[in-house]
C-alpha cells in the first residue's frame, strides 16, 4: 500500500508540475485568442477577460480577411515553411545516412562540421547572405526564403538523424544489398520508415522557428508578393497607433496552419514510440 | 550449386590485418561450419563471401566464377542473418518473394515458389502476417524461406540461431540440416557455438585470431584436435588440459608428481615439457591414478560433471553412472591412455 500510495503521490507531483508548465505556456496564446475576438475597447478595458456579448466583436478578424493580401500572405508562409522542411529532411536523412552507413577518412570531422551549425546562429551572415541572394537575383523570392531556411535546419536534422539511423539493423540494410537493392531504394525503402519518429521530431523542431520567422522575410524578401505571414501582419503595428485588434486576429490565424502541421507530425511522433513501446 | 574456394584471403582495417591469408576449399553440397571465439575473424570471413566487405588480398570463388568484385546481388547467393533482417513492412509473403521480384520475375512464378518453400517450411498459415506478429522461429523461418526461393548456388548463415531460447535452438538445429539434406546446396553456417557447429557440419572449420586453427570433419576434431585451441574449444565440459614433463623412457608424464602413464609416440624426449589432454568422459574411477579432491557436483540427468581439484589446478570429470561422492571426498582416477592427448607446451601443437 505504501508503495502505492508513494507512487500516486509522485504521479500527481509529476503532473501537477507538467499542468502548471502548460499553463504557464499557454497563457498568452489564450490571451491573444480571447482578445482576438473583442471590441477594441475591451481591450485596454479588460485585457483578461473572456469575450461578452456585448464585448464580443469580430472587427479584427473582418480587417484581415479584407485586406486582400492575407490570403497570399499565409499561402507564402505555407509554401516556404512545407518547402524548406522538405528538403531538410530529404537532405538532413542523406547526409546523416552516409554519415551513419559508410566508412570515409573524415567521417567523424564531417560529421562535426554538418553539426557545427547548431551553434553558430544563421543570423550572423545575414550580411553575407543579402550579398548572395543579390548577386545571384533571389532577392524578394520564396526561393531565397527556402534555401536560408534549408540551410538553417540541415544542422539539427542530421545531428538527429545520424543517431537514429545508426540503430538501423546493418543486418537489415545488407539483406537488402544482397537481394540487389541499390543503395538509394536501402534508403528510401528500408531506412526512411524505419526512422520515421525521428523525421518528425526533426520536422516539428525545424518547422517553428521557419513559420515564426520575421527576420529574414524582412530582409530578403519584403515585397508584396512575397511576404509571409509574420511579415505581413506588421502591416497593423504602426508606430503611432496598431491595429490590436487586426493584430492579434493575424496572429490567431497564423496558429492554425501550424497547429494542423504539428499535429500531423506528432501523430508519427507517437505513434513511433508506442511502437517501440509495445514490441 | 556450386563449390566455394577460397585462397589465401586477408582482410586489413587500415593497418590492422584481421584475416592472415585463409584457405578454404568447400565441395559443392557440403555443409561447413565456421566456428570460433568472438573477434576470431568468422562474420568478417562470412560478409566477405557475401560481398558486404571489401577483399583485401587473395581471390574467392563460387563455382568457377571469381566473385571478388562482384556486388553481393550478383554473386548468386543467399544469407540468414542473426536478428533475421526481416523487411518490416512487408508481409511474409513479400518477404519471401522480394528478392524474386527485384531481378524481374513474373508474378505467378514468384508465388508458385514462394508456396513451394512455405510449404517445406511449414508458414503456408503464416504468408499474409507482417514479422512483427510471428515469433523468433517464424521469423527465422521466413528469413530462410527468403534464402531458399532464390534457389541460391551457395547458403550464408550467419549466427542464425543465436537469438532463439535454448529449446527452439535444439529443433531450428534440426530443421537446418534437414532443409540441408533434402535442398542439398552449398552451405556455409557460422556460430561461436561448438555444439551447433559439432552437431550440424560436414566439415568445421575452426578459427582462432584470423587463422584457422584447424579444419576437418566434426569427429576428427574432437578425436585428435591439432592443437590446445582446438582441444579445449571442441567439447563439453572442455578438454582438461595439464602441463607436465615427459618422465624417464618417454611412457608417462609427470603431472604435479603423479605420473600419467601413455602410449608411446614420436616426439617423447625424457624432460620435454609436455600438455597432456584428457577428455573428461575419459576420466574414471580406479584403484591407482590421479588423487584429487571434490570440489563442485553438477548433475544433468544423463550424467554426472564433477569438478576436482588437483594440486593447484582444476580438473573436471564425467560419469554416466551415478556415484555418491560429496563434496571435500578424495577420489582416484585414471585416464583411458589409449585416447590421451599430448601438446607441445610451448607451441600449443598435438604431438604424434
Amino acid at each position: 500500500m505504501a508503495q502505492a500510495r508513494s507512487h500516486l503521490g509522485r504521479t500527481i507531483a509529476a503532473h501537477a508540475v507538467l499542468i502548471t508548465y502548460t499553463l504557464i505556456a499557454l497563457f498568452p496564446v489564450f490571451v491573444i485568442v480571447i482578445n482576438s475576438m473583442k471590441s477594441r475597447k475591451a481591450i485596454f478595458a479588460e485585457p483578461l477577460a473572456l469575450p461578452r456579448s456585448d464585448t464580443f466583436d469580430l472587427i479584427g478578424f473582418t480587417t484581415v480577411l479584407q485586406q486582400g493580401d492575407f490570403f497570399l500572405y499565409f499561402l507564402n508562409s505555407l509554401i516556404v515553411t512545407v518547402a524548406s522542411l522538405f528538403f531538410v529532411l530529404l537532405f538532413g536523412a542523406m547526409a546523416a545516412f552516409a554519415l551513419s552507413e559508410y566508412r570515409f577518412k573524415g567521417n567523424t570531422l564531417m560529421g562535426l562540421y554538418l553539426a557545427l551549425g547548431i551553434m553558430i546562429p544563421i543570423r550572423l551572415g545575414t550580411v553575407a547572405i543579402l550579398q548572395m541572394m543579390v548577386a545571384a537575383g533571389l532577392v524578394n523570392t520564396l526561393t531565397a526564403l527556402i534555401l536560408v531556411y534549408t540551410a538553417q535546419g540541415l544542422p539539427l536534422a542530421v545531428f538527429i538523424l545520424s543517431e537514429f539511423m545508426k540503430q538501423v539493423s546493418d543486418d537489415l540494410k545488407n539483406a537488402g544489398r544482397i537481394d540487389g537493392l541499390s543503395e538509394y531504394r536501402i534508403f528510401f525503402t528500408l531506412v526512411l520508415p524505419l526512422v520515421r519518429p525521428a523525421m518528425a521530431t526533426v520536422a516539428v523542431f525545424s518547422m517553428i522557428p521557419i513559420w515564426n520567422d520575421l527576420w529574414f522575410p524582412l530582409i530578403l524578401a519584403p515585397s508584396e508578393a512575397t511576404k509571409t505571414i509574420t511579415l505581413g501582419s506588421q502591416v497593423f503595428i504602426g508606430q503611432f497607433v496598431t491595429n490590436w485588434n487586426a493584430v492579434l486576429a493575424a496572429l490567431s490565424l497564423a496558429i492554425l496552419p501550424v497547429l494542423v502541421l504539428y499535429l500531423v507530425f506528432s501523430r508519427q511522433l507517437i505513434r513511433g514510440i508506442t511502437a517501440g513501446a509495445v514490441k | 550449386m556450386a563449390g566455394v574456394t577460397i585462397r589465401d584471403l586477408r582482410k586489413a582495417y587500415g593497418g590492422l590485418e584481421v584475416l592472415h591469408g585463409v584457405n578454404i576449399d568447400i565441395a559443392d553440397g557440403q555443409f561447413v561450419v565456421l566456428v570460433g571465439p568472438s573477434g576470431c575473424g568468422k562474420s568478417t570471413l562470412l560478409r566477405m563471401l557475401a560481398g558486404l566487405e571489401s577483399i583485401t588480398a587473395g581471390t574467392i570463388q563460387i563455382g568457377d566464377r571469381v566473385v571478388n568484385n562482384l556486388a553481393p546481388s550478383e554473386r548468386d547467393i543467399a544469407m540468414v542473418f542473426q536478428n533475421y533482417a526481416l523487411y518490416p513492412h512487408k508481409t511474409v509473403a513479400a518477404n519471401m518473394g522480394f528478392p524474386l521480384k527485384m531481378r524481374g520475375m513474373a508474378k505467378n512464378e514468384i508465388n508458385s515458389r514462394v508456396e513451394r518453400a512455405a510449404d517445406i517450411l511449414g508458414l503456408k498459415p503464416y504468408l499474409d502476417r507482417y514479422p512483427r506478429a510471428l515469433s523468433g522461429g517464424q521469423r527465422q523461418r521466413v528469413a530462410m524461406g527468403r534464402a531458399i526461393v532464390r534457389d541460391p548456388q551457395v547458403f550464408l548463415f550467419d549466427e542464425p540461431l543465436s537469438n532463439l531460447d535454448a529449446k527452439l535452438r535444439v529443433q531450428m538445429r534440426t530443421e537446418i540440416r534437414e532443409l540441408h539434406q533434402r535442398l542439398k546446396t552449398t552451405t556455409v553456417y557460422v556460430t561461436h557455438d561448438q555444439i551447433e557447429a559439432m552437431t550440424m557440419a560436414d566439415r568445421i572449420v575452426v578459427m582462432r585470431d584470423g587463422h584457422i586453427a584447424q579444419q576437418g570433419a566434426p569427429l576428427e576434431l574432437y578425436d585428435r584436435p591439432a592443437n590446445t585451441f582446438v582441444a579445449a574449444f571442441i567439447g563439453s565440459p572442455s578438454m582438461n588440459l595439464l602441463p607436465g614433463v615427459v618422465g624417464a623412457g618417454g611412457g608417462s608424464v609427470e603431472v604435479d608428481g603423479t605420473a600419467i602413464a601413455v602410449p608411446p609416440r614420436q616426439g617423447m624426449d625424457p624432460g620435454r615439457k609436455v600438455i597432456v589432454g584428457i577428455r573428461p568422459e575419459h576420466l574414471s574411477i580406479a584403484s591407482s591414478g590421479i588423487t584429487a579432491t571434490v570440489v563442485v557436483i553438477e548433475p544433468t540427468g544423463s550424467e554426472t560433471h564433477v569438478v576436482l581439484r588437483l594440486g593447484s589446478r582444476e580438473l573436471t570429470a564425467v560419469f554416466r553412472e551415478r556415484h555418491a561422492f560429496r563434496p571435500g571426498d578424495t577420489v582416484t582416477l585414471a585416464p583411458d591412455p589409449t585416447v590421451i592427448h599430448l601438446f607441445d607446451e610451448a607451441t600449443g601443437d598435438r604431438i604424434g
